[in-house]
Protein backbone atom coordinates (compact mmCIF):
# COMPACT_ATOMS: atom_id res chain seq x y z
CA UNK A 1 0.00 0.00 0.00
CA UNK A 2 1.31 3.20 -1.20
CA UNK A 3 2.11 6.05 2.02
CA UNK A 4 2.14 8.69 -0.61
CA UNK A 5 -0.38 11.39 1.22
CA UNK A 6 -3.40 10.45 1.23
CA UNK A 7 -5.42 13.47 -0.74
CA UNK A 8 -3.18 16.38 -2.28
CA UNK A 9 -6.44 18.63 -2.72
CA UNK A 10 -6.19 22.20 -0.59
CA UNK A 11 -8.19 21.68 2.69
CA UNK A 12 -11.53 21.46 2.63
CA UNK A 13 -13.03 25.07 3.60
CA UNK A 14 -15.61 25.59 5.97
CA UNK A 15 -19.06 23.95 4.02
CA UNK A 16 -22.74 25.27 5.19
CA UNK A 17 -24.53 23.11 7.65
CA UNK A 18 -26.09 19.69 5.65
CA UNK A 19 -29.91 20.81 5.27
CA UNK A 20 -32.13 19.65 7.31
CA UNK A 21 -34.24 17.69 4.59
CA UNK A 22 -31.31 16.28 2.85
CA UNK A 23 -30.01 14.57 6.19
CA UNK A 24 -33.58 13.26 6.58
CA UNK A 25 -33.49 11.58 3.59
CA UNK A 26 -30.20 9.94 3.68
CA UNK A 27 -30.59 8.47 7.33
CA UNK A 28 -34.68 7.27 5.86
CA UNK A 29 -32.58 5.50 2.52
CA UNK A 30 -30.46 4.27 5.16
CA UNK A 31 -32.70 2.46 7.73
CA UNK A 32 -34.71 1.10 4.50
CA UNK A 33 -31.46 -0.05 2.58
CA UNK A 34 -30.78 -1.96 5.94
CA UNK A 35 -34.19 -3.22 6.54
CA UNK A 36 -34.32 -4.36 2.60
CA UNK A 37 -30.90 -6.59 3.39
CA UNK A 38 -31.26 -7.72 7.25
CA UNK A 39 -35.52 -8.13 7.21
CA UNK A 40 -34.75 -8.25 10.68
CA UNK A 41 -37.39 -5.06 12.31
CA UNK A 42 -40.28 -5.56 9.83
CA UNK A 43 -40.20 -9.48 9.85
CA UNK A 44 -39.98 -9.19 14.50
CA UNK A 45 -42.58 -6.70 14.59
CA UNK A 46 -44.97 -9.15 11.90
CA UNK A 47 -44.14 -12.27 14.44
CA UNK A 48 -45.46 -10.39 17.10
CA UNK A 49 -48.38 -8.72 15.90
CA UNK A 50 -49.71 -12.19 14.69
CA UNK A 51 -48.98 -13.30 17.67
CA UNK A 52 -51.29 -10.87 19.71
CA UNK A 53 -54.27 -11.14 16.78
CA UNK A 54 -53.99 -14.95 17.61
CA UNK A 55 -53.97 -14.52 21.39
CA UNK A 56 -57.02 -12.28 20.96
CA UNK A 57 -58.60 -14.56 18.71
CA UNK A 58 -58.59 -17.52 20.63
CA UNK A 59 -58.41 -16.68 24.00
CA UNK A 60 -61.35 -14.09 24.37
CA UNK A 61 -64.22 -16.34 22.05
CA UNK A 62 -66.02 -13.40 21.50
CA UNK A 63 -69.41 -13.59 19.39
CA UNK A 64 -70.07 -11.08 16.53
CA UNK A 65 -71.46 -8.59 18.27
CA UNK A 66 -69.12 -8.18 20.57
CA UNK A 67 -66.08 -8.39 18.16
CA UNK A 68 -67.32 -5.69 15.61
CA UNK A 69 -67.12 -3.45 19.43
CA UNK A 70 -63.60 -3.85 20.21
CA UNK A 71 -62.13 -4.56 16.92
CA UNK A 72 -60.57 -0.58 16.69
CA UNK A 73 -59.52 -0.81 20.42
CA UNK A 74 -57.50 -5.01 19.08
CA UNK A 75 -56.20 -3.15 16.36
CA UNK A 76 -53.95 -0.75 18.22
CA UNK A 77 -53.18 -2.72 20.54
CA UNK A 78 -51.82 -4.93 17.96
CA UNK A 79 -50.18 -2.19 16.54
CA UNK A 80 -48.52 -0.67 20.05
CA UNK A 81 -47.28 -3.89 20.82
CA UNK A 82 -45.95 -4.59 17.29
CA UNK A 83 -44.57 -0.91 17.41
CA UNK A 84 -42.49 -0.97 20.80
CA UNK A 85 -40.95 -4.20 19.37
CA UNK A 86 -40.37 -1.91 16.20
CA UNK A 87 -39.01 1.26 18.02
CA UNK A 88 -36.18 -0.37 20.52
CA UNK A 89 -34.81 -2.55 17.41
CA UNK A 90 -34.85 0.25 15.28
CA UNK A 91 -32.92 2.47 18.32
CA UNK A 92 -30.96 -0.19 19.39
CA UNK A 93 -29.73 -1.41 16.26
CA UNK A 94 -27.97 2.27 16.17
CA UNK A 95 -26.46 1.97 19.52
CA UNK A 96 -25.17 -1.52 19.27
CA UNK A 97 -22.89 -0.81 16.35
CA UNK A 98 -21.75 2.28 17.47
CA UNK A 99 -23.45 4.13 14.38
CA UNK A 100 -24.96 6.59 16.50
CA UNK A 101 -22.13 8.20 17.33
CA UNK A 102 -21.46 8.45 13.61
CA UNK A 103 -24.84 10.27 13.06
CA UNK A 104 -23.96 12.64 15.80
CA UNK A 105 -20.83 13.58 14.58
CA UNK A 106 -22.11 14.90 11.76
CA UNK A 107 -21.58 18.38 10.87
CA UNK A 108 -26.56 19.24 10.81
CA UNK A 109 -28.86 19.99 12.81
CA UNK A 110 -29.37 16.88 15.16
CA UNK A 111 -33.01 17.02 15.15
CA UNK A 112 -32.34 15.50 11.55
CA UNK A 113 -31.57 12.08 13.09
CA UNK A 114 -34.67 12.45 15.02
CA UNK A 115 -36.64 12.91 11.89
CA UNK A 116 -35.00 10.54 9.92
CA UNK A 117 -36.03 7.98 12.26
CA UNK A 118 -39.11 8.96 12.87
CA UNK A 119 -40.12 9.02 9.03
CA UNK A 120 -38.70 5.61 8.81
CA UNK A 121 -40.24 3.86 11.99
CA UNK A 122 -43.65 5.16 10.62
CA UNK A 123 -42.63 3.30 7.29
CA UNK A 124 -42.18 0.39 8.97
CA UNK A 125 -45.56 0.51 11.05
CA UNK A 126 -47.63 1.21 8.16
CA UNK A 127 -46.04 -1.29 6.41
CA UNK A 128 -46.90 -3.66 9.09
CA UNK A 129 -50.44 -2.19 9.33
CA UNK A 130 -50.64 -3.14 5.65
CA UNK A 131 -49.82 -6.33 6.75
CA UNK A 132 -51.74 -6.89 9.59
CA UNK A 133 -55.30 -5.44 8.34
CA UNK A 134 -55.70 -8.10 5.87
CA UNK A 135 -55.63 -10.82 8.28
CA UNK A 136 -57.80 -8.73 10.80
CA UNK A 137 -60.07 -8.39 7.94
CA UNK A 138 -60.26 -12.17 7.46
CA UNK A 139 -60.62 -13.05 11.04
CA UNK A 140 -63.07 -10.23 12.39
CA UNK A 141 -65.18 -10.75 8.52
CA UNK A 142 -65.03 -7.39 8.64
CA UNK A 143 -64.12 -4.98 5.38
CA UNK A 144 -61.18 -2.84 7.25
CA UNK A 145 -60.09 -0.66 3.81
CA UNK A 146 -62.06 2.31 4.02
CA UNK A 147 -60.51 5.08 3.55
CA UNK A 148 -61.53 6.92 7.09
CA UNK A 149 -59.93 4.08 8.69
CA UNK A 150 -56.60 4.40 6.96
CA UNK A 151 -56.20 7.78 7.62
CA UNK A 152 -56.81 7.35 11.47
CA UNK A 153 -53.73 4.58 11.24
CA UNK A 154 -51.79 6.63 9.23
CA UNK A 155 -52.20 9.58 11.95
CA UNK A 156 -52.12 7.57 14.57
CA UNK A 157 -48.91 5.92 13.79
CA UNK A 158 -47.04 8.97 13.16
CA UNK A 159 -48.14 10.28 16.74
CA UNK A 160 -47.26 6.99 18.10
CA UNK A 161 -43.49 7.36 16.29
CA UNK A 162 -43.00 10.57 17.01
CA UNK A 163 -43.14 9.97 20.75
CA UNK A 164 -42.15 6.41 20.46
CA UNK A 165 -38.80 7.85 18.97
CA UNK A 166 -37.76 10.83 21.06
CA UNK A 167 -38.21 7.48 23.76
CA UNK A 168 -36.55 4.63 22.27
CA UNK A 169 -33.73 7.23 22.08
CA UNK A 170 -33.37 7.88 25.44
CA UNK A 171 -33.92 4.13 26.82
CA UNK A 172 -31.48 3.02 24.30
CA UNK A 173 -28.90 4.39 26.73
CA UNK A 174 -30.17 2.11 29.51
CA UNK A 175 -28.88 -1.18 30.26
CA UNK A 176 -32.34 -2.15 30.67
CA UNK A 177 -33.82 -0.58 27.94
CA UNK A 178 -36.50 -3.17 26.78
CA UNK A 179 -38.17 -3.04 29.84
CA UNK A 180 -37.61 0.51 30.08
CA UNK A 181 -39.09 1.85 26.65
CA UNK A 182 -43.05 0.07 27.78
CA UNK A 183 -43.26 1.42 30.85
CA UNK A 184 -41.76 5.22 29.14
CA UNK A 185 -44.20 4.90 26.06
CA UNK A 186 -47.37 3.62 27.28
CA UNK A 187 -48.40 6.40 29.48
CA UNK A 188 -47.26 8.80 27.10
CA UNK A 189 -48.91 7.39 23.97
CA UNK A 190 -52.24 7.09 25.27
CA UNK A 191 -53.05 10.95 24.05
CA UNK A 192 -52.62 9.31 20.80
CA UNK A 193 -54.04 5.94 21.66
CA UNK A 194 -57.56 6.69 22.86
CA UNK A 195 -58.62 9.21 19.93
CA UNK A 196 -57.33 6.70 17.68
CA UNK A 197 -59.79 3.90 19.15
CA UNK A 198 -62.16 6.31 19.04
CA UNK A 199 -61.86 7.85 15.50
CA UNK A 200 -61.16 3.95 14.10
CA UNK A 201 -64.89 2.79 15.80
CA UNK A 202 -66.51 5.93 14.12
CA UNK A 203 -65.51 4.93 10.60
CA UNK A 204 -66.08 1.13 11.56
CA UNK A 205 -69.66 1.93 12.71
CA UNK A 206 -70.49 4.53 10.28
CA UNK A 207 -71.06 6.65 13.03
CA UNK A 208 -72.26 10.71 11.60
CA UNK A 209 -68.91 12.31 11.69
CA UNK A 210 -69.94 15.16 14.60
CA UNK A 211 -69.92 12.09 16.91
CA UNK A 212 -66.20 11.93 16.70
CA UNK A 213 -64.68 14.53 14.84
CA UNK A 214 -63.34 15.90 17.73
CA UNK A 215 -61.44 12.32 18.20
CA UNK A 216 -59.73 13.00 15.04
CA UNK A 217 -58.89 16.65 15.77
CA UNK A 218 -57.70 15.51 18.97
CA UNK A 219 -55.33 13.05 16.94
CA UNK A 220 -53.87 15.72 14.71
CA UNK A 221 -53.17 18.14 17.19
CA UNK A 222 -51.41 15.40 19.47
CA UNK A 223 -49.23 14.51 16.36
CA UNK A 224 -47.92 18.17 15.82
CA UNK A 225 -47.36 18.41 19.57
CA UNK A 226 -45.36 15.41 20.10
CA UNK A 227 -43.43 15.89 16.68
CA UNK A 228 -42.63 19.50 17.65
CA UNK A 229 -41.81 18.09 21.28
CA UNK A 230 -39.53 15.51 19.82
CA UNK A 231 -37.65 18.25 17.32
CA UNK A 232 -36.93 20.76 20.22
CA UNK A 233 -35.75 17.88 22.38
CA UNK A 234 -33.83 15.46 20.69
CA UNK A 235 -30.56 16.98 21.16
CA UNK A 236 -30.88 17.46 24.41
CA UNK A 237 -31.98 13.66 24.95
CA UNK A 238 -28.47 12.80 23.39
CA UNK A 239 -26.55 14.83 25.66
CA UNK A 240 -23.90 12.81 27.31
CA UNK B 1 10.51 25.68 18.83
CA UNK B 2 9.43 23.16 17.06
CA UNK B 3 7.28 24.27 13.75
CA UNK B 4 4.07 23.12 15.45
CA UNK B 5 4.56 25.13 18.10
CA UNK B 6 4.72 28.44 15.83
CA UNK B 7 1.44 26.95 13.79
CA UNK B 8 -2.05 27.95 15.41
CA UNK B 9 -3.31 25.57 18.13
CA UNK B 10 -6.51 23.39 16.51
CA UNK B 11 -7.21 21.56 20.08
CA UNK B 12 -6.99 23.51 23.18
CA UNK B 13 -8.80 22.42 26.40
CA UNK B 14 -8.24 24.33 29.73
CA UNK B 15 -9.09 23.00 33.30
CA UNK B 16 -11.47 20.22 31.60
CA UNK B 17 -13.62 18.67 34.33
CA UNK B 18 -15.84 15.70 33.39
CA UNK B 19 -17.85 13.77 36.34
CA UNK B 20 -20.42 11.44 35.71
CA UNK B 21 -22.43 11.68 39.10
CA UNK B 22 -19.98 11.65 41.71
CA UNK B 23 -16.99 10.23 39.67
CA UNK B 24 -14.58 12.70 38.82
CA UNK B 25 -13.24 11.21 35.55
CA UNK B 26 -11.15 14.15 33.75
CA UNK B 27 -10.18 16.54 37.13
CA UNK B 28 -8.27 19.27 35.51
CA UNK B 29 -7.11 18.68 31.81
CA UNK B 30 -5.08 21.06 30.10
CA UNK B 31 -3.72 20.68 26.97
CA UNK B 32 -2.91 22.47 23.45
CA UNK B 33 -2.35 20.50 20.04
CA UNK B 34 -1.27 22.69 17.24
CA UNK B 35 -1.95 22.27 13.68
CA UNK B 36 0.17 19.40 11.49
CA UNK B 37 0.91 17.31 15.09
CA UNK B 38 0.65 14.13 15.33
CA UNK B 39 0.04 13.53 19.29
CA UNK B 40 -0.13 10.05 21.14
CA UNK B 41 -2.37 10.12 23.78
CA UNK B 42 -0.82 7.37 26.06
CA UNK B 43 -2.15 6.29 29.66
CA UNK B 44 -3.62 3.07 31.76
CA UNK B 45 -7.21 2.05 30.93
CA UNK B 46 -9.01 4.50 32.95
CA UNK B 47 -7.05 7.52 33.20
CA UNK B 48 -9.55 9.09 31.09
CA UNK B 49 -8.27 8.78 27.05
CA UNK B 50 -11.68 8.06 25.76
CA UNK B 51 -13.69 10.27 27.27
CA UNK B 52 -11.23 13.75 26.61
CA UNK B 53 -11.90 11.88 22.86
CA UNK B 54 -15.47 12.12 23.17
CA UNK B 55 -15.35 15.70 24.62
CA UNK B 56 -13.37 16.62 21.86
CA UNK B 57 -15.75 14.97 19.18
CA UNK B 58 -18.22 16.57 20.60
CA UNK B 59 -19.93 13.42 21.88
CA UNK B 60 -19.90 14.25 25.50
CA UNK B 61 -20.16 17.80 27.17
CA UNK B 62 -17.61 18.64 29.87
CA UNK B 63 -18.52 19.55 33.34
CA UNK B 64 -15.93 22.08 33.56
CA UNK B 65 -13.92 23.70 31.77
CA UNK B 66 -13.07 25.33 28.49
CA UNK B 67 -12.40 23.32 25.23
CA UNK B 68 -12.21 24.73 21.58
CA UNK B 69 -11.43 22.79 18.22
CA UNK B 70 -10.56 24.60 15.35
CA UNK B 71 -11.42 27.90 17.12
CA UNK B 72 -14.66 26.94 17.58
CA UNK B 73 -15.88 26.83 21.59
CA UNK B 74 -17.45 23.42 22.72
CA UNK B 75 -20.54 21.92 23.52
CA UNK B 76 -21.71 25.78 22.26
CA UNK B 77 -20.50 26.07 18.61
CA UNK B 78 -19.94 22.16 18.34
CA UNK B 79 -21.90 22.04 14.94
CA UNK B 80 -19.57 24.42 13.56
CA UNK B 81 -16.65 22.07 15.12
CA UNK B 82 -18.05 19.12 13.49
CA UNK B 83 -17.12 20.40 9.66
CA UNK B 84 -13.63 20.11 10.93
CA UNK B 85 -13.08 17.02 12.71
CA UNK B 86 -12.83 13.03 12.17
CA UNK B 87 -13.25 10.17 14.45
CA UNK B 88 -12.09 6.99 14.73
CA UNK B 89 -13.70 4.72 17.11
CA UNK B 90 -13.18 1.46 19.26
CA UNK B 91 -15.34 1.07 16.78
CA UNK B 92 -16.05 1.25 13.45
CA UNK B 93 -19.47 3.42 13.28
CA UNK B 94 -20.60 1.77 9.71
CA UNK B 95 -23.65 -0.27 9.36
CA UNK B 96 -23.11 -3.73 8.63
CA UNK B 97 -25.88 -4.46 6.36
CA UNK B 98 -24.82 -1.96 3.73
CA UNK B 99 -22.24 -2.69 1.42
CA UNK B 100 -18.98 -0.40 1.74
CA UNK B 101 -19.58 1.94 -1.16
CA UNK B 102 -23.12 2.06 0.96
CA UNK B 103 -21.59 3.38 3.83
CA UNK B 104 -19.51 5.82 2.59
CA UNK B 105 -22.35 7.23 0.34
CA UNK B 106 -24.09 7.68 3.17
CA UNK B 107 -22.04 9.80 5.26
CA UNK B 108 -20.86 11.55 2.63
CA UNK B 109 -24.93 12.63 1.97
CA UNK B 110 -24.85 13.65 6.23
CA UNK B 111 -21.41 15.29 5.67
CA UNK B 112 -22.57 17.22 2.14
CA UNK B 113 -18.96 16.15 0.37
CA UNK B 114 -18.70 17.30 -3.22
CA UNK B 115 -18.48 15.14 -5.64
CA UNK B 116 -19.28 12.26 -3.11
CA UNK B 117 -18.82 9.27 -5.81
CA UNK B 118 -15.32 10.46 -6.99
CA UNK B 119 -14.39 11.15 -3.19
CA UNK B 120 -15.36 7.75 -1.95
CA UNK B 121 -13.96 5.87 -5.07
CA UNK B 122 -10.55 7.54 -4.34
CA UNK B 123 -10.48 6.35 -0.66
CA UNK B 124 -12.06 3.12 -0.61
CA UNK B 125 -8.83 2.90 -3.51
CA UNK B 126 -6.53 4.36 -1.18
CA UNK B 127 -7.20 1.79 1.98
CA UNK B 128 -7.29 -1.13 -0.31
CA UNK B 129 -10.98 -1.92 -0.34
CA UNK B 130 -12.22 -0.92 -3.67
CA UNK B 131 -12.28 -4.56 -4.87
CA UNK B 132 -14.55 -5.02 -1.79
CA UNK B 133 -17.11 -1.79 -2.01
CA UNK B 134 -19.88 -3.59 -3.28
CA UNK B 135 -19.78 -6.87 -0.08
CA UNK B 136 -21.69 -6.32 2.99
CA UNK B 137 -19.50 -4.51 6.21
CA UNK B 138 -20.59 -7.40 8.39
CA UNK B 139 -18.37 -9.82 5.93
CA UNK B 140 -15.68 -7.64 6.81
CA UNK B 141 -12.35 -8.49 8.93
CA UNK B 142 -11.88 -6.32 11.81
CA UNK B 143 -9.22 -4.80 9.99
CA UNK B 144 -11.24 -4.20 7.06
CA UNK B 145 -13.60 -2.60 9.08
CA UNK B 146 -11.16 -0.30 10.92
CA UNK B 147 -9.49 0.40 7.54
CA UNK B 148 -13.40 1.64 6.02
CA UNK B 149 -13.65 3.46 9.47
CA UNK B 150 -11.02 5.40 8.49
CA UNK B 151 -12.46 6.38 5.17
CA UNK B 152 -15.44 7.49 6.77
CA UNK B 153 -13.78 9.89 8.78
CA UNK B 154 -11.88 11.23 5.97
CA UNK B 155 -14.63 11.76 4.12
CA UNK B 156 -15.60 15.21 4.54
CA UNK B 157 -11.50 16.05 4.91
CA UNK B 158 -11.36 17.01 8.47
CA UNK B 159 -8.91 18.92 9.48
CA UNK B 160 -8.24 17.30 12.69
CA UNK B 161 -8.32 13.42 13.45
CA UNK B 162 -9.14 11.78 16.52
CA UNK B 163 -8.39 8.51 16.46
CA UNK B 164 -9.13 5.83 20.43
CA UNK B 165 -7.16 2.64 20.30
CA UNK B 166 -7.28 2.10 16.29
CA UNK B 167 -4.98 -0.96 16.84
CA UNK B 168 -7.63 -2.59 18.99
CA UNK B 169 -8.43 -6.17 17.78
CA UNK B 170 -5.83 -5.84 14.77
CA UNK B 171 -3.77 -8.92 13.72
CA UNK B 172 -0.01 -7.87 12.83
CA UNK B 173 -0.74 -7.64 9.18
CA UNK B 174 -3.83 -5.56 9.47
CA UNK B 175 -2.02 -3.35 12.06
CA UNK B 176 0.91 -2.82 9.78
CA UNK B 177 -1.61 -1.99 6.91
CA UNK B 178 -3.00 0.50 9.71
CA UNK B 179 0.22 1.85 10.18
CA UNK B 180 0.84 2.76 5.85
CA UNK B 181 -2.19 4.57 6.41
CA UNK B 182 -0.98 7.02 9.52
CA UNK B 183 2.01 7.73 8.03
CA UNK B 184 0.24 8.80 4.68
CA UNK B 185 -2.26 11.02 7.25
CA UNK B 186 0.51 12.62 9.09
CA UNK B 187 2.69 13.21 6.45
CA UNK B 188 -0.34 15.18 4.99
CA UNK B 189 0.06 17.31 7.42
CA UNK B 190 -3.17 16.93 9.36
CA UNK B 191 -3.59 17.22 13.19
CA UNK B 192 -4.15 13.82 14.99
CA UNK B 193 -4.67 12.82 18.37
CA UNK B 194 -4.54 9.63 18.66
CA UNK B 195 -5.30 7.45 22.24
CA UNK B 196 -3.32 4.32 22.38
CA UNK B 197 -1.46 1.35 23.77
CA UNK B 198 0.30 0.62 21.27
CA UNK B 199 3.84 2.15 22.29
CA UNK B 200 6.40 0.80 19.57
CA UNK B 201 3.23 1.98 17.01
CA UNK B 202 2.75 5.37 18.20
CA UNK B 203 6.48 5.87 18.66
CA UNK B 204 6.98 5.70 14.78
CA UNK B 205 4.10 7.83 14.11
CA UNK B 206 3.98 10.62 16.73
CA UNK B 207 5.56 13.88 16.73
CA UNK B 208 4.42 14.40 20.70
CA UNK B 209 3.44 11.96 23.37
CA UNK B 210 1.28 13.38 26.42
CA UNK B 211 0.48 10.50 29.47
CA UNK B 212 -2.64 11.29 30.73
CA UNK B 213 -3.24 9.67 34.11
CA UNK B 214 -5.77 9.64 36.94
CA UNK B 215 -7.79 12.10 35.12
CA UNK B 216 -4.73 14.53 34.60
CA UNK B 217 -2.27 15.57 32.05
CA UNK B 218 1.02 14.08 33.74
CA UNK B 219 3.83 14.49 31.13
CA UNK B 220 4.22 15.95 27.64
CA UNK B 221 7.15 15.24 25.55
CA UNK B 222 8.24 16.09 22.22
CA UNK B 223 9.12 12.73 20.25
CA UNK B 224 12.60 14.10 19.21
CA UNK B 225 13.76 13.91 22.95
CA UNK B 226 13.47 10.69 23.59
CA UNK B 227 14.82 7.53 22.28
CA UNK B 228 12.60 4.80 21.59
CA UNK B 229 14.63 2.46 24.17
CA UNK B 230 13.55 5.02 26.90
CA UNK B 231 9.90 5.75 25.56
CA UNK B 232 8.93 2.41 27.61
CA UNK B 233 10.58 3.22 30.65
CA UNK B 234 9.01 7.22 30.36
CA UNK B 235 5.84 5.92 30.06
CA UNK B 236 5.90 3.57 33.18
CA UNK B 237 7.93 5.54 34.88
CA UNK B 238 4.69 8.98 34.50
CA UNK B 239 2.12 6.68 34.92
CA UNK B 240 3.60 5.04 38.09
CA UNK B 241 4.18 8.40 40.04
CA UNK B 242 2.25 9.01 42.65
CA UNK B 243 -0.84 11.35 42.81
CA UNK B 244 -0.86 14.68 43.73
CA UNK B 245 -2.06 15.46 46.98
CA UNK B 246 -5.89 17.61 45.36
Amino acid sequence: MSTAPLDTRPRAQARPQTALWRAVLAIVWKDLASEWRSRELLSSMMVFALAVLFIFNFALELDARTRTEVIGGMLWSTFTFAGTLGLNRSMAAEKDRGALDGLLLAPMDRSAIYLGKVLANWLFMLAMAGLVLPLVSMLYNQNLFRLGLLGVIVLGSLGYVAVGTLLAAMAVQARTRDMLLPILLLPLVLPVLIPAVRASMGFLRDLPWADFASSVHLLVATDIIFLAVGYMLFDAVMAE
Amino acid sequence: MSSHAQAPPMIQVRGLVKRFGLRAVLRGVDLTVHAGEFVALLGPNGAGKTTLLRILATLSRPTRGEVRLAGYRLPGQASQARRYLGLVSHQPLLYGDLSAAQNLRFYARLYGVPDAEARLQTLLRRVGLYARRRDLVRTFSRGMQQRLAIARALLHDPAVLLMDEPYTGLDQDAAARLDDLLQAIAAEGRTVLMASHNLPRVAALASRFVVLTRGRIAASMPRAAISDRDLLDFYRATVMRPAPAS
